[in-house]
């Protein structure tokens, strides 16, 4: 019996080393078929028509001039006299044809009248939003180290006065404003599917990152059972939190599909993907700051505010503030509804809004003391929240050694000027739990010698099909291309959605056990060939092999052979909660440096180098791994430096909603990256842990530290494009 | 898109004959990554398209006696490799400056001479003017014009390589609209700033084209440059650019000069007040500085653009810097 464990530190075959992705040349070459490369025979393309404005009620409706374009095959009104709009792009009708002309003429022929409504889209207007009554309280909650006295009548007013108490007995007391707009999730792929019916079935190609949560979101609306529907992803163009659903320009192309017994393909135009498909809520941040003389913080009072979209909401409260928990403290949210679509999950749903709100006020707690920010961090690591202040501290080191930080350091403001040019240094930390989902796999082993394993799964280009490989080839001592991956079919058993950094744990405990299973039954029929007892029998280097006799062994094909007729089919179940576990766990920490030039005439901020130092457990594949922190750390540059969404002030229209107009970082403005993956023992016996999110929440906080560091002012929002840099810097002048 | 004509003549004359004089009726096809654009978001559904980059005549570029001649229709990467263009680094740091090679090889001179303003009321179906001015003025108009801004026209000109042919003293073969019309025009004149919807950013009538662009071979003897302030290495249109031609006596004293600015206002923007802050100095890092300035001096900043006040300014400066050889600084 082979054990479920890992194998011991340092004694894994393929664990932890670097792997290219098994399905790497098939992307590369193109090869690779996302749902919108997916082309069925006689099938007609679909497109929906956006609401043009933000705010309005549909008088009336009419798809049929549309039905007189030649080539348009199918018209659908998606909303009907009455309906309310809350945001610009909202999907209004779809059209079907033959052609993408015909389509496009279609849907400029369908006829709406709308009622105009008022709009309101400043989220980073507290007041406004107030006088407009767009606000909703999101609560209050208030930590102090003193009791409430129980004479006390008023206690609001009491908590008030204790604070003022705590703030005049601090050295320092910094107060700030700090924010972070709406962005998009901006998928390569936008969102859609293909959808084709056979007979009463309908198979679905759908861009998803939740292939067997998505069947029944058709099967609902459609009114047919869920055994009527299959989901199918391949692989996906980005997702980053936006398609966990099957959404209502899926549910309507499943429909216009049935309707004209041909299959559909829906995909959303780039304008109508920003506007509908998925947005990173904003978070705005007053906040006041009390610190010993040595930049310890005793006492933290904050009120924040910002938009999900039309449904209200905001930054979750239990970021504020970020990983440090100050002794006393008070924070209050309020969120502001504004016509626009509702948020989405974005890479680590509020961590880095918590970064950028919280972090930025701890760097200036360091300005006014004049002390090194890394000094105010490491000193405040006593009150970090998740009690991993130990790893935070050995990984500020590594990451200080890495950007050589001592060497580099000045006070904020301070550094040398060549002309125009300052440079600076920021840091920040972060958290995320990334234990693993449910997951089931089932694996076969054929006689043959041929494996594969089936899981309802999906690769979001993370390189999980690569990580499957790689546990089932570590436990069976093959190589990874020995083992058959099959994911993304909802007809495979249920693994959970792609979202969290949940996967990798996720399809590692599954695989694992069905693998571990598999094998277990395989060794039962090699013991007696070997007339060795199959306790002592271990798989590696594609043999089997007796473990206290290595001259005993039996090569895999002939060990399989034994099984005659029948395959192993063996199943691997991972509950989170429910199944005992020691193959994952969950909380990371992590540490990022950024170093910063900046163009002081034209407020042009450059990365120089990127320091990014990320614990994950055990890591399967290295390879994979820095990628996703190489991608998690660009994609911080991007909305630390580029990335917005701009709606117009009296209209609501979604203004840079094309990719010419939205702005994104290229290669030649990401500079040196350094990843530095933390990995002491320890880390390894903590098994599987994700590692998706994680790298993607400091960036921000980091760099927004360092342009302040460079400049000696700090840039209040973010991006930090040249308009905020040099409007800050103005303002400063002025006093 | 809506559905349209294609025709794709081979000489000019043929070219001409499809023209329309009503406007928008039909549209001239270079490389097309403007004009393609424009048509799939139907801000522009012209009933014909009429294609130039069959017209061989059109293409290339050659010396002749007195003016270096570019055809409407070459891909800027030819023009950026042509040795007749070496002597012009403001043309050529520009073209380096677009960054993606396959935009560098699919854009034409013509094309990019005649783009229309990336302004995100325009592009999003509000109008060239978006409601008289209206909706810029009381928006958000962080890209829009800081000079040439007082009428409804607040947009800004989108050509890059307009305001370095215009510094170089560059005029353009226009064609039409009778067949037998054809005269050269300097460059600037082909921008305006509209005052009304009607009108348009060009003063091309709808059935004339521009066939080639000239440059006198005596500019080649003046030192030139651009500077362009860019928010990252994307597609994104500069924030601002200038571009300049000087030329100096033995002493490096300035004779005489030509200042142009883009992405400033409604139209490639001559500073006539830098020009005169020049004239008779030898460059330095003070004078460029003090040039600067004059050029941005009756800037009218709308709401959201103050920012762009110090930008064209350092634009001006940085380009006089690298034409006289000096360190420009900053990043
Ligand atoms: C994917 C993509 C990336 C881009 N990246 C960049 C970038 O990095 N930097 C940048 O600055 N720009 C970029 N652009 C914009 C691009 O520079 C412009 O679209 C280009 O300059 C237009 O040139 P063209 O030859 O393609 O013009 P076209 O689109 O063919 O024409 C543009 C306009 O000029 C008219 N026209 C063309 N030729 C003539 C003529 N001879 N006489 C009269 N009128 C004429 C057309 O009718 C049309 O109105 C990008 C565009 C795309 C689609």
């Amino acid at each position: 019996m082979v054990k479920l464990d890992w194998p011991k530190h340092g004694e894994a075959a393929l664990l932890g080393k670097r792997h290219s992705r098994i399905d790497g040349v098939a992307k590369a070459s193109g090869a690779a078929k996302y749902a919108y490369d997916i082309v069925e025979e006689n099938m007609v393309l679909a497109r929906a028509l956006g609401c043009p404005h933000a705010h309005c009620r549909i008088k009336s409706i009419d798809v049929s001039p549309a039905l007189k374009v030649p080539g348009v095959v199918a018209a659908e009104a998606l909303k009907k006299p009455g309906d309310e709009i809350q945001w610009q792009g909202d999907l209004v009708a779809v059209v079907a044809g033959e052609t993408e002309g015909a389509v496009a003429e279609g849907l400029a022929a369908i006829k709406v009248q709308y009622e105009i409504l008022d709009v309101f889209v400043k989220d980073d207007d507290l007041e406004a939003a107030q006088k407009a009554g767009r606000t909703r309280r999101a609560g209050q909650s208030t930590k102090l180290e003193r009791d409430i006295p129980e004479d006390v009548e008023d206690e609001e007013e009491w908590e008030e006065k204790e604070l003022q108490r705590l703030f005049d007995q601090c050295d320092v007391v910094v107060e700030g404003e700090y924010g972070i707009p709406v962005i998009t999730h901006m998928c390569l792929e936008p969102h859609g599917s293909t959808c084709v019916w056979e007979g009463d079935k309908l198979i679905a190609h759908l861009s998803t990152q939740n292939v067997s949560g998505t069947p029944g979101q058709f099967a609902g609306p459609l009114g047919i059972p869920v055994t009527d529907v299959t989901v199918h992803c391949d692989f996906i163009g980005g997702g980053f939190g936006s398609k966990f659903a099957a959404d209502v320009w899926g549910v309507a192309a499943a429909r216009l599909a049935k309707k004209l017994g041909r299959p559909v393909q829906l995909m959303l135009d780039r304008d109508l993907e920003l506007k509908n498909a998925g947005t990173r809520p904003s978070g705005f941040i007053k906040v006041k700051v009390g610190a010993d003389r040595n930049g310890v913080v005793k006492v933290w009072d904050s009120h924040h505010w910002g938009t999900y979209g039309i449904g209200g909401g905001v930054v979750s409260q239990g970021v504020i503030p970020y990983v440090f928990d100050p002794p006393n403290r008070r924070r209050r949210a309020t969120g502001i509804r504004v016509n626009a679509a509702p948020g989405r999950a974005w890479r680590a749903p509020n961590h880095p809004q918590g970064a950028v709100l919280s972090q930025c006020a701890y760097d200036d707690i360091a300005r006014a003391l004049g002390i090194d920010s890394m000094e105010v961090f490491i000193r405040n690591l006593p009150t970090v929240s998740n009690g991993k202040a130990d790893v935070y501290r050995e990984q500020i080191e590594i990451a200080a050694k890495l950007m050589d930080w001592k060497a580099k350091w000045h006070p904020h403001g301070k550094g040398p000027r060549e002309g125009s040019v300052v440079t600076g240094l920021g840091m920040a930390l972060h958290t995320w739990g990334g234990a693993a989902h449910n997951s089931t796999a089932e694996l076969k082993i054929h006689p043959d010698g041929a494996v594969e394993i089936f899981l309802g799964s999906q690769d979001l280009g993370t390189g999980t099909r690569t990580v499957i490989a790689l546990v089932v080839a570590e436990t069976l001592g093959l190589y990874p291309d020995q083992v058959r991956v099959n994911i993304g079919w909802s007809t495979y058993p249920r693994s959970g959605p792609s979202g969290g950094s949940t996967t990798v744990g996720g399809v590692s405990e599954s695989s694992r056990r069905a693998a571990t299973a598999a094998l277990n039954q395989l060794l039962q029929k090699v013991a007696p060939k070997l007339g060795v007892p199959a306790e002592r029998l271990v798989a590696r280097d594609g043999r089997i092999v007796d473990a206290q006799n290595p001259e005993t062994s039996i090569s895999w094909k002939q060990a399989c052979s034994l099984l005659g007729m029948e395959p192993i089919v063996a199943k691997g179940e991972y509950r989170r909660g429910r199944t005992k576990t020691n193959l994952s766990s969950s909380q990371v920490a992590g540490v990022q440096m950024a170093e910063v030039a900046v163009d002081l005439e034209t407020g042009v901020v450059k990365m120089k180098k990127f320091v990014a130092v990320q614990d994950m457990g055990l890591i399967i594949n290295r390879k994979t791994a820095e990628s996703q922190v190489l991608g998690g750390v660009i994609m911080g540059i991007a909305y630390a430096l580029f990335e917005e969404r701009i709606l117009d002030p009296q209209t609501g229209a979604f203004l840079n909603a094309e990719l010419s107009d939205y702005s994104l970082p290229r290669l030649g403005d990401v500079g040196e990256i350094v990843v530095h993956l933390y990995e002491p023992p320890e880390e390894y016996e903590r098994g599987v842990v994700g590692l998706g999110e994680p790298p993607v929440i400091s960036p921000g906080a980091a760099i927004s530290n360092a342009v302040c560091n460079a400049t000696g002012v700090r840039v209040p929002r973010l991006p930090l494009t040249p308009k905020r840099v040099l409007d800050a810097l103005a303002r400063a002048q002025k006093g | 898109m809506k559905n349209f004509e294609y025709a794709a003549p081979r000489t000019e004359q043929d070219a001409l004959a499809l023209l329309s004089p009503r406007r928008d009726e039909v549209a001239l096809l270079a490389g097309g990554t403007d004009l393609i654009p424009l048509m799939k978001k139907m801000i522009l559904t012209p009933r014909r398209v009429v294609n130039l980059k069959n017209i061989s005549t059109m293409r290339g570029v050659q010396r002749l006696s007195d003016f270096i001649v570019l055809g409407a229709v070459t891909p800027l990467d030819e023009l950026a490799d042509s040795p007749h263009l070496e002597p012009f680094p403001a043309v050529r740091q520009v073209i380096a400056n677009l960054g993606s090679m396959q935009m560098q090889c699919q854009m034409t001179l013509g094309g990019e001479l005649c783009r229309r303003p990336q302004c995100w009321y325009f592009r999003n179906g509000y109008g060239l003017l978006a409601q008289n001015g209206r909706l810029v003025e009381q928006g958000d108009n962080r890209y829009h014009a800081i000079l040439g801004n007082e009428g409804p026209a607040k947009f800004v000109s989108a050509s890059r390589l307009a305001p370095p042919l215009i510094a170089l003293g560059a005029q353009v073969r226009v064609l039409g609209p009778e067949p037998d019309q054809q005269r050269w025009l300097p460059l600037e004149q082909l921008y305006r700033i509209p005052r009304s919807e009607e009108q348009r950013e060009l003063t091309l009538l709808p059935n004339q084209m521009i066939t080639h662009v000239r440059l006198p071979v005596e500019s080649a003897r003046w030192a030139n440059a651009s500077y362009e302030i860019k928010h990252g290495a994307g597609p994104q249109a500069p924030l601002a650019t200038a571009s300049v031609a000087v030329r100096m006596d033995s002493a490096g004293m300035v004779q005489q000069v030509r200042v142009v600015m883009g992405h400033v206002a409604p139209v490639p923007w001559p500073s006539p007040e830098a020009e005169q802050a020049l004239r008779g100095q030898v460059i330095t890092p003070e004078v460029a500085e003090q040039a600067g300035a004059a050029a941005v001096a009756a800037a009218t900043p709308l709401s959201e653009n103050q920012y762009k006040v110090q930008l064209a300014k350092t634009a001006v400066k940085r380009a006089l810097l690298l034409a006289a050889g000096l360190e420009t600084g900053g990043l």
